[in-house]
């Protein structure tokens, strides 16, 4: 789909719209108080279209929301606080589970922490892999979205027809890894196992079956009147809110904003794929829609891109050969005393990590991911703090929600794109 | 890339390919504002609260077991590869920058305090920095001046306590029913 050339950055609307003194409530002005017929009404947190639990307190005059707090921490997990108690590679089961959505780039970018601290290289192979992973795990957190978000504006076929392909990607999953989410298939190195055979088969597959998907999805909402209705127009946020506001990913994109992580500082081999950045420029529900229909089919782009790369990699190394790190190969176990010395004191004891901090950031489904780890020299990180992009991508609620009504609300919160576990934790 | 202009500018670490502006907590409104202004950090991407509490005080381990080292029914109590460099005060507030735009940088503007000790609040600077600011003052304690809503935003508004800080212990809330009441 075009983009339209009229609409130059920043031309949304004028100045900007981020609520003052606090950016991230909108308050009521005291004319409309004075009136007395503004309601406050409590929107969730047990509401099924919080994608969660997320409470809203919205105040009502009429249909108009006239203003929003938007209050968190109800899944709160202390993530970061059960990191430091754990050692290093055992703690790399915790970041999945903070975003369940897109749990490989998660586990990536702390992966990739270790990894800068060690200072370690990886093989060729488990770089094209990871990518490989994540593109299958972007395709399935947009999946859940786009199901979930049409589902609370009344597509609900929307939800069957995209879980239609969410399965094939699991089933993906399963085969590499052995269990569909939560995979726990990035190691300090590379890759915990091999590729299996069959994966790439499989995964030429899916590359075939997914633009027809997405086909099948845009010829469902693309041309629907209420789909129309409901997302043109609405929500809007400006690119320099945007930016003020932190917003990353779709969210950003869709706001005019020419900007991925995974072209302008590349991580992995993203230097070495072909694949385009989608930008629109209306700041809206629907261009935000938009960006993730297309994100999917450059995701399916990258996709072939890595399984033609990886076949040609057959009996190459999927994990550094470090000793002090890696867990020495099976077989060496039943043979050599030394790879049964450094299996147990990995196992038992971990391994430690040199002195310093790092912050890494990867474009992850929902945008910029960072992960801020300090380290002591110990077995045990000293701390992780979690740049969560749904986390900011909720500061920007009350401004996207200026002069909205409160049946938008449900459609504008859903377009942020938000996985309450990452927000709180 | 030089940051010799940063107003209040103590030190630069340059370490794993990233730069570090450790500042003086008092003109760290001023050097944020230049930042932002002057070399065109537009995006504030995470600010992140630490505790060095406890910092270096575990030993080094040798081949035998140190004193407060090895417990073998505790695994990963085997002590430090080297003893780490000291830190200057208690917490540090890392402010990680992104300058958004043709030439991407980053950067991370850092600031000691002491326990008693707070930071401006950067909200007027980038707007984002709301939410973290009170994420870092509800579960690391760090105080922030002139923040127009700060309040707890993870943890529920009576509880006790910061948990992020390492003096306070995990599993450190009451289990509900586990004992006669």
């Amino acid at each position: 789909m075009a983009v339209a050339p009229e609409k130059a950055r920043g031309v949304i609307y004028e100045g900007t719209r981020i609520p003052t003194p606090i950016p991230t409530i909108l308050r009521v002005s005291d004319e409309l108080m004075a009136t007395g017929d503004v309601m406050q009404v409590n929107f969730g947190p047990n509401h099924p279209s919080t994608h969660g639990v997320l409470r809203l307190i919205v105040d009502l005059y009429g249909e108009d929301v006239v203003g929003l707090e938007a209050v968190i921490g109800y899944l709160h997990t202390g993530f970061e606080k059960s990191m430091e108690q754990k050692s290093w590679w055992k703690a790399i089961t915790y970041p999945e589970r903070v975003d369940y959505l897109s749990f490989q780039a998660n586990e990536m970018a702390f992966v990739m922490a270790i990894e800068k601290l060690l200072e370690m290289e990886i093989p060729e192979k488990a770089t094209w892999m990871r990518m490989c992973l994540c593109e299958l795990n972007r395709i399935h957190s947009h999946l859940v979205w786009l199901g979930t978000a049409a589902l609370e504006i009344g597509a609900i076929s929307m939800f069957w027809y995209a879980f239609r392909e969410r399965e094939t990607i699991l089933d993906l999953f399963e085969m590499v890894t052995g269990v569909r989410m939560h995979t726990r298939y990035f190691q300090a190195g590379g890759l915990a196992e091999d590729i299996p055979t069959g994966f790439y088969a499989q995964a030429r597959a899916f590359c075939d079956q997914m633009p027809k998907g997405v086909d099948d999805y845009e010829s469902m909402l693309d041309k629907n009147k209420i789909w129309l209705e409901r997302t043109v127009g609405l929500g809007l946020l400006s690119a320099d809110d945007a930016i003020a506001l932190g917003q990353s990913g779709p969210a950003l994109r869709a706001s005019g904003v020419n900007w991925d992580l995974r072209r302008d500082q590349p991580y992995l081999a993203y230097d070495q794929v072909e694949f385009d950045v989608p930008v629109y420029y209306e700041g809206d529900v629907y261009a935000r829609y938009r960006c993730h229909m297309e994100e999917m089919r450059e995701s399916t782009k990258i996709i072939r891109q890595c399984v033609d790369r990886l076949e040609k990699m057959n009996g190459q190394p999927w994990i550094a050969d470090d000793r002090k790190v890696v867990l020495p190969p099976r077989e060496e176990l039943h043979t050599s005393m030394e790879a049964l010395i450094h299996h147990f004191k990995i196992v038992t004891e971990g391994y430690r990590v040199p002195e310093g901090e790092v912050y890494i950031t990867i474009e992850s489904p929902r945008g910029e991911m960072g992960c801020y780890v300090v380290s002591d020299g110990g077995a045990k990180p000293w701390r992780v703090k979690f740049r969560a992009p749904s986390f900011v991508a909720l500061e920007a609620t009350a401004t996207c929600m200026h002069s909205g009504f409160i049946a938008d609300m449900i459609a504008i919160v859903g377009s942020l794109d938000t996985v309450m576990g990452e927000v709180d934790r | 890339m030089s940051y010799e202009g940063v107003p209040g500018l103590v030190e630069t670490i340059e370490a794993h390919g990233e730069t570090t502006l450790v500042v003086d907590p008092a003109r760290l409104l001023e050097a944020a504002r230049h930042l932002r202004d002057a070399e065109g950090f537009n995006f504030l991407s995470d600010v992140a609260a630490t505790d060095y509490l406890g910092w270096g005080e575990g030993e080094v381990s040798g081949y035998v077991g140190s004193r407060t080292g090895r417990d073998l029914n505790h695994p990963s109590t085997f002590g430090l590869q080297a003893i780490p460099t000291k830190k200057p005060k208690r917490f540090s507030m890392s402010y990680h920058l992104l300058a958004l735009g043709p030439s991407p940088r980053r950067v991370r503007l850092q600031a000691w305090i002491g326990e008693d000790e707070s930071v401006p609040s950067v909200i007027e600077i980038w707007p984002t920095a709301d939410w973290h600011e009170r994420e870092a003052w509800d579960l690391m304690g760090v105080g922030i001046t002139g923040h127009p809503n700060l309040k707890r935003i993870l943890l529920e508004d009576d509880w006790e306590g910061h948990p992020l800080r390492k003096d306070y212990p995990i599993g450190g809330e009451p289990v509900r029913f586990s004992e006669a009441e």
